[in-house]
């Protein structure tokens, strides 16, 4: 009798558990793959998404979203609003109300001087911050006391919630960094790689491109999360090998991003251990044209606007034939299964913002693109490739190492060479593409190839700072070391007109109908061959709990919830 | 007299005698065997199985071995077996001409530092230089900072081409020149050699007329392992994804795209990895038969 009770008290006590798992650290060890290894936890240095996403448990910004899109306050006691005074009458200033009583990781008091702080470094001109467009039209950063931070803009703002809100735009230390401003700003690697956090995670141990070991911040708000004590960010690897170790050998918790083939997923997901979750967001697989000239001889002027336009893409007609030439409905089948849609827009999502002026290219037509080059005067030579007056049109495309991306090289590849475009495959492993090593002349900002293919997405529900991507100061070259996001190196006066009436507009409608022209004419130029409207698709083990997939901020923004089932 | 001229052999070469060796060695001739039949194969089948290697059929995607496809087709629907013989051509020519220049290079290392004294002490601390290199680093570095240059000289396909050979060609000369090295030195101490050099014979002809022809068996030996070794070092860089484009088939690079698919088509990676294994172990037959052949000690036995 009294081994039965001691038997069923100590079933009682399993069986409660995870009940009792509420304490910090209580649920132990957590463990995180991103097959691209983070290379700084700085994300103004840095646009990668890994880089985001891993330095998002560390450090944060005012507000976040949520999974359903909408701004929830994250250090701030409110999102400020009009109705709330928040947000002043004539949209030029927004106040903060920064929460009482948060501590940094080292135990120092949050306050609205970090936020100035971080304002003040991200501006920096010679800092090449890379997150300066959610700065745009800010004149000033002011704290108005300890806890109260007025961010004043030029003009009126219709959508002031671009600085500090959202993954990319997270607060760092002025204490920390207080002597990594501008050009310093990269020569800080005990900083960058280790940066004084409010997130439920602070790091011991930082190696570059490798992994990343956390434990809880002792200093957290919430004293009773995160659940786990401690976290290990593995990065590196292929995107199939981390599916399989959370969906098949279940030895990590959660893996990010996992773009291989459907099929492979779904007997992967079949072995029990894990589960698929996806989710659309705003990301798009795309081809960046390269709107300069790519020309080895070029040296130093390599895909600079000063090494003068592309040979044969700055011809709009070449432009709308490759495009009309693929076949997307098969790519998003063949490589994204149920997490990809064809699409011809750069900005997809939100759905009011979504357009369908270019609907054209949904449906293949290799008939249609050859009579375009045939009437542009592009021939058919003997070789079975177009030229012009001795220009042929030989392209080469590059992307990073990935079977999926592979195999959509090889199936444009062979459209192409049905329109007489003669087509030549470069892969790069995704660490060094996406790694933006200035020193690498393989990085997707150097962009030394005619088109290069990749996914890029904004957080949040508002696209200014996104389309603003493609504004003529973004381009990146040698003077601002290769930072900016316009990789076609794309420059209209009337987008950049276009830009300008975008942030000052505040009626949404409004607003939707810039944002749709934008996409109009950066699809109808032809700076950006839209592919593949991509949902989010990640793995979390049968183990974890907890996990929300956001596709709007950092997928990791909610880690401090995770829980170990 | 008849007695006596009915005892003397018919004159023989000294090829007939090490190919009569070579004969009784049963592994050699399997091997050889299948190395000539895997180099027609390859050298000849594309003609006369003529589906292109990159031709996309996507309804036909991931289909098992048929009698439209022998060995099934990949993900995107291309034809497996074209590719096996499209990746052998490549895989085969870099293993013979990696060989062909890093046997060049080691043999010229090996006999000069063999034969002129002077010469010795620098050559093999450049040897031991060269065997203190981690081959693959060095090969992804080679490729980053020359893959642009030579690609706008040769165009893709070629530029990686002479790129790889050189890269395998110039990290592997270093054995063949230790053990050429090491016989010249015994060589050189023989009497017909000391004989030779009596008469006045200048460097170059005592090394071309006596040296080289004597270090041929091992020569011979090291030429038939590099060009296994060349083989599997081609197979580990298409392996990492690095080396020729992706549509460009070569056996490591279809061992490589077919891993992923292991558990939904596992003869998608058998196909190439048996390739690479049975061409490497016969092969390395032959180099083990040649070996004894050409060792006049153990000949006739």
């Amino acid at each position: 009798m009294r081994m039965k009770s001691i038997l069923i008290g100590a079933a009682a006590a399993l069986a409660l558990a995870p009940a009792a798992n509420a304490g910090r650290g209580d649920a132990g060890h957590v463990n995180i793959i991103y097959w691209q290894a983070a290379s700084i936890l700085n994300p103004f240095l840095s646009g990668g998404t890994k880089d985001v996403e891993s330095s998002s448990m560390v450090i944060e910004p005012l507000a976040r979203y949520d999974e359903n899109g909408n701004m929830v306050p994250w250090l701030v006691t409110e999102i400020p609003t009009v109705a709330n005074g928040g947000v002043s009458e004539d949209l030029t200033s927004i106040t903060w109300k920064i929460s009482p009583g948060i501590l940094w990781s080292d135990g120092s008091p949050f306050t609205s001087a970090d936020v100035v702080f971080t304002a003040d470094y991200c501006m920096d001109e010679t800092g090449g911050c890379q997150q300066l467009a959610k700065f745009s039209d800010v004149t000033n950063v002011e704290a108005l006391d300890d806890l109260t931070v007025k961010v004043t803009f030029g003009k009126p703002k219709p959508f002031p919630y671009g600085p500090f809100v959202g993954g990319e735009s997270p607060i760092i230390q002025k204490a920390q960094f207080a002597d990594c401003m501008g050009a310093k700003a990269p020569e800080c690697t005990e900083q960058n790689f280790g940066p004084h956090g409010t997130g439920p995670f602070r790091v011991t141990e930082f190696r570059a491109n490798d992994v990343i070991s956390m434990e809880a911040n002792p200093h957290y708000r919430d004293p009773n999360k995160p659940a786990f004590a401690t976290l290990t960010f593995k990065g590196g690897g292929d995107a199939a090998a981390a599916a399989r170790s959370v969906l098949e050998t279940a030895e990590f918790d959660y893996a990010w991003n996992l773009q291989i083939d459907p099929a492979i997923l779904t007997q992967m997901a079949g072995a029990g251990k894990g589960t698929v979750v996806s989710a659309f967001g705003t990301g798009v697989e795309r081809m960046m044209v390269n709107l300069t000239n790519p020309d080895a001889a070029l040296g130093d002027k390599r895909s600079t606007v000063e090494g003068g336009p592309h040979p044969f893409l700055t011809d709009a007609a070449v432009r709308r034939a490759l495009s009309i030439a693929i076949d997307r409905n098969t790519l998003a089948e063949v490589g994204y299964g149920a997490a990809g849609k064809a699409t011809c827009n750069v900005l997809p999502a939100p759905a009011i913002y979504a357009s369908t002026a270019n609907d054209e290219c949904l449906v293949q037509d290799i008939a249609k693109a050859n009579a375009i080059l045939d009437e542009a005067g592009w021939a058919v030579g003997s070789d079975g490739v177009r030229a012009k007056d001795g220009v042929r049109l030989s392209i080469l495309y590059q992307t990073s190492t990935n079977a999926v991306r592979q195999d959509t090289q090889a199936l444009v590849k062979q459209w192409w060479s049905e329109i007489g475009v003669e087509t030549e495959l470069k892969n790069i492993s995704a660490s060094v593409f996406f790694g933006g090593d200035q020193s690498s002349p393989d990085t997707f900002q150097k962009h030394f190839s005619d088109i290069e293919m990749y996914t890029n997405l904004f957080n949040g529900t508002d696209p200014e700072a996104y389309m603003n991507s493609w504004t003529c100061a973004e381009i990146p070259n040698p003077g601002n070391n290769w930072l900016g996001s316009n990789m076609p190196r794309y420059c209209n006066p009337a987008y950049d007109a276009l830009s300008a009436e975008l942030s000052g507009t505040a009626d949404i409608d409004e607003r939707a109908r810039i944002a749709k022209a934008m996409n109009d004419m950066l699809m109808q130029e032809g700076a950006m061959i839209p592919l593949v409207h991509r949902g989010r698709v990640s793995a979390h083990s049968n183990t974890l709990g907890g996990v929300v997939l956001n596709t709007w901020d950092s997928e990791l923004w909610n880690v401090a919830d995770w829980t170990r089932n | 007299m008849t007695d006596v001229t009915s005892d003397i052999r018919p004159a023989r070469s000294q090829w007939a005698d090490v190919w009569d060796q070579f004969k009784t060695h049963r592994g050699a001739v399997m091997g050889m065997g299948f190395f000539v039949f895997v180099c027609l194969l390859v050298a000849i089948g594309p003609y006369l199985w003529t589906l292109d290697p990159n031709f996309i059929d996507i309804r036909a995607k991931n289909q098992s071995p048929s009698m439209l496809h022998p060995l099934g087709t990949d993900q995107l629907g291309r034809d497996t077996f074209s590719q096996v013989l499209a990746g052998g051509r490549v895989s085969l020519l870099v293993g013979v001409v990696a060989m062909a220049l890093s046997l060049l290079l080691g043999t010229f290392i090996g006999v000069l530092a063999g034969y002129f004294k002077r010469l010795d002490g620098a050559l093999m601390r450049l040897t031991d230089l060269f065997l203190a290199l981690p081959l693959l680093p060095l090969l992804l570095v080679m490729i980053m900072l020359f893959r642009d240059t030579l690609r706008a000289a040769f165009g893709p396909e070629t530029g990686i081409f002479l790129l790889i050979v050189f890269a395998i060609g110039i990290t592997s000369w270093m054995n063949t020149a230790r053990i050429v090295r090491g016989d010249v030195l015994a060589l050189k101490e023989q009497e017909f050699v000391l004989a030779a050099q009596s008469i006045g014979t200048p460097p170059y002809r005592m090394i071309m007329r006596h040296i080289i022809p004597n270090v041929m068996s091992p020569i011979m030996v090291s030429a038939t392992l590099g060009i296994a070794n060349a083989i599997i070092t081609e197979s580990a860089l298409s392996f990492l994804g690095l080396g020729f484009p992706s549509d460009f088939p070569t056996w490591g690079r279809l061992l490589f795209d077919s891993t992923n698919f292991m558990t939904l088509n596992p003869e998608r990676v058998i196909w190439p990895g048996l390739a690479i294994s049975l061409t490497v172990l016969s092969v390395n037959y032959m180099g083990d038969g040649l070996r004894d052949a050409l060792d006049p000690r153990i000949r006739g036995r």
